[in-house]
């Protein structure tokens, strides 16, 4: 059955329905309905739910009920998010599984508490120190949302390794009918390293330091043969017109539900614009973009940051394709029309004034 | 014949990174002792610091985990909500415990988790090469206090059991040091006490041991322990500062 519900407490829903028992937060706007709605369904299941003393303490408890073999996660916005890197970078270096939501908001400092993209840098290439990734996906409506919460269980788990949803103001507040229909998969490996009480077996250490020389640079190797099959095998993304497109524009989250709009409104006219959705950030979907950048005039990246994301495009595509970039910053969200508007500025002259009528049509 | 003595069995046969006169060997044998004659071993987790004890999981025989600096308290908490009925333990250092790691510990303290820690305190950042910690005592030189702490500067050194002795949730804190054979005896004794309050679900508790770091106060291991009785113990009183059964 459908229910009408914000994105933040579908993602909080989610996660009860994937099993996570354990749930550490701090209060934060745009974020706030999720850690509301933890407080109050966390007793109902059993599980536990501690309004931490910082994002550091909730991070860290993180760390240990993930270190215990729990299911666990925590939830923020941007400023939050960065005074959790520290303990992230510790949970990829432990190899422990979590699962980490950034309803991002406007920066740098304390910004706003508007919707915002800005947050894609520190999300998709560390954020936090060390060589390491978390697993990042985005979601764009409140139903994806708790679809990827459920999945981002399951990926922490086959890979242990911690995974971050980045969504923003807008996916978070937004209420949308959801339903939650997916069940965890069983096939998931056991967790033998987990901290039980070495009962009856020799003892399990969950650490990250490896002070003898030549032991941290293996596990290092390790951690990228790991990031490889992730790159290999859970890259995720949703293409629209993209077929003998003229245009295709790239975005995720607020940002693509603004450019399907777009795509929609240019589907009344012979001029075609189509639009790449990447769904995981990181893996990013390099291979789809480089070959569609291969067929079209020229590549449009729009996102709510100065430009982030844009840069991964263009080492997707390589070249073989102008790309540029529309960007609203500091809580700003496009419109269709200011997309479409910049579509007009970048295409070449025949066919703008196609476009210039598309920019009317609205 | 008879042994009067043996090494415990959770404490694992291999030499410490630790420097000559060091107290955190004692500390750690003294843990792996009470494991060991409480069978407590497969339901025990604990935690090592960042800072010169985060070498521990190499000395104890039980699942250990690493925290980041300052951290334990957070962690231990999150892996006791996972297992409410095993024994955990966080074992931290000065620099750890009382700078880095102050909210943390003081929020574990006010929730009353039923957690016990270990908190060797030697006034020193030894790992580091012997800094200023919260603990160093007025005009002792370090590091970074060359011509000793003042307070001016650098403020007082930080009581953690009085602090912590205020906060409703604190149910044992004593402070023991490592100074003579009969100190030792009663750290022993108030590890136990921290171990049954955790054990009996009476809450937080902490015990604070006054330890020698000979290397960084650039004394002989004699002198040290001197300094832990005659100077030391002034600044920091030794005895029990709140106790559940009192």
């Amino acid at each position: 059955m459908k229910q009408l519900m914000t994105g933040n407490e579908a993602a909080a829903e989610a996660a009860i329905v994937a099993g996570c028992r354990y749930y550490y937060g701090y209060p934060i706007t745009p974020q706030n309905e999720l850690i509301n709605y933890m407080s109050m369904r966390m007793p109902q299941v059993g599980g536990a739910f501690i309004q931490a003393e910082s994002e550091i303490a909730a991070i860290n408890m993180v760390y240990g009920s993930a270190a215990a073999g729990g299911r666990a996660m925590t939830s923020s916005s941007s400023p939050g998010i960065s005074l959790k890197q520290e303990g992230i970078s510790y949970l990829a270096g432990s190899e422990l599984p979590c699962v980490i939501v950034n309803i991002q908001r406007g920066g740098p400092g304390l910004g706003d508490i508007s919707a915002s993209q800005a947050d894609y840098f520190q999300a998709v290439k560390g954020g936090g120190h060390g060589d390491y990734h978390t697993i990042v996906l985005a979601p764009s409506s409140v139903q994806e949302m708790a679809d990827l919460v459920y999945d981002a269980f399951d990926l922490a788990d086959k890979y242990r390794n911690p995974v971050m949803i980045l969504g923003d103001a807008q996916i978070g507040q937004l209420m949308e009918p959801v339903e939650f229909h997916k069940r965890p998969k069983k096939n998931l490996p056991q967790k033998t390293w987990a901290l039980t009480g070495a009962e009856g077996r020799k003892r399990n250490i969950v650490k990250s330091f490896y002070p003898v020389k030549g032991q941290l640079e293996e596990f290092n190797a390790h951690l990228q043969r790991k990031y490889k099959t992730i790159k290999d095998n859970e890259v995720r993304y949703e293409t629209i017109n993209t077929h003998k497109a003229d245009v295709v524009l790239v975005a995720y989250g607020t940002s693509a539900r603004v450019c399907t709009e777009v795509v929609k409104k240019s589907s009344r006219l012979e001029f075609k614009v189509g639009l790449i959705r990447p769904i995981t950030l990181w893996p990013f979907p390099k291979e789809v973009i480089r070959r569609i950048s291969e067929k079209v005039q020229c590549i449009l990246t729009v996102e709510m940051s100065a430009g982030q994301m844009v840069e991964d495009v263009r080492l997707a595509v390589e070249g073989r394709c102008p790309v540029h970039f529309y960007g609203r910053t500091g809580g700003g969200v496009p419109t269709s029309s200011q997309v479409i508007k910049k579509i007009v500025e970048i295409v070449p002259d025949n066919l703008a004034d196609t476009l210039l009528q598309l920019a009317e049509v609205r | 014949m008879k042994a009067l003595c043996e090494k415990p069995k959770t404490f694992i046969d291999t030499a410490t990174h630790f420097c000559p006169g060091c107290g955190h060997g004692i500390v750690l044998r003294l843990i792996a002792e009470i494991i060991d004659a409480w069978g407590i071993r497969g339901k025990t987790v604990g935690l090592a610091p960042v800072g010169c004890a985060v070498l521990a999981y190499n000395y104890l025989d039980i699942d250990m985990c690493e925290a980041a600096h300052g951290r334990p308290p957070a962690v231990a908490t999150g892996i006791k909500r996972v297992h409410p009925d095993h024994v955990v333990f966080a074992y931290q250092g000065d620099g750890d415990l009382a700078a880095i790691g102050t909210a943390e510990i003081i929020h574990a303290a006010n929730r009353g988790e039923n957690i016990t820690f270990i908190f060797v305190n030697n006034a020193v950042y030894g790992m580091t090469n012997g800094q200023m910690a919260p603990t160093t005592l007025t005009g002792q030189k370090t590091a970074t206090t060359p011509s000793g702490r003042d307070l001016v500067n650098h403020g007082y050194p930080i009581r953690v059991c009085e602090l912590l002795s205020v906060l409703g949730g604190s149910s044992y804190l004593e402070r023991v040091s490592l100074s003579s054979p009969e100190n030792v005896r009663k750290t022993k004794k108030a590890l136990e006490k921290g171990f049954k309050t955790q054990m009996e679900r009476r809450g937080f508790s902490l015990i604070e041991i006054l330890s020698p770091c000979p290397i960084y106060w650039r004394m002989d291991a004699n002198e040290a322990m001197r300094h832990i009785d005659e100077e030391m113990s002034r600044t920091f009183p030794l005895g029990v500062i709140k106790d559940w059964e009192r």
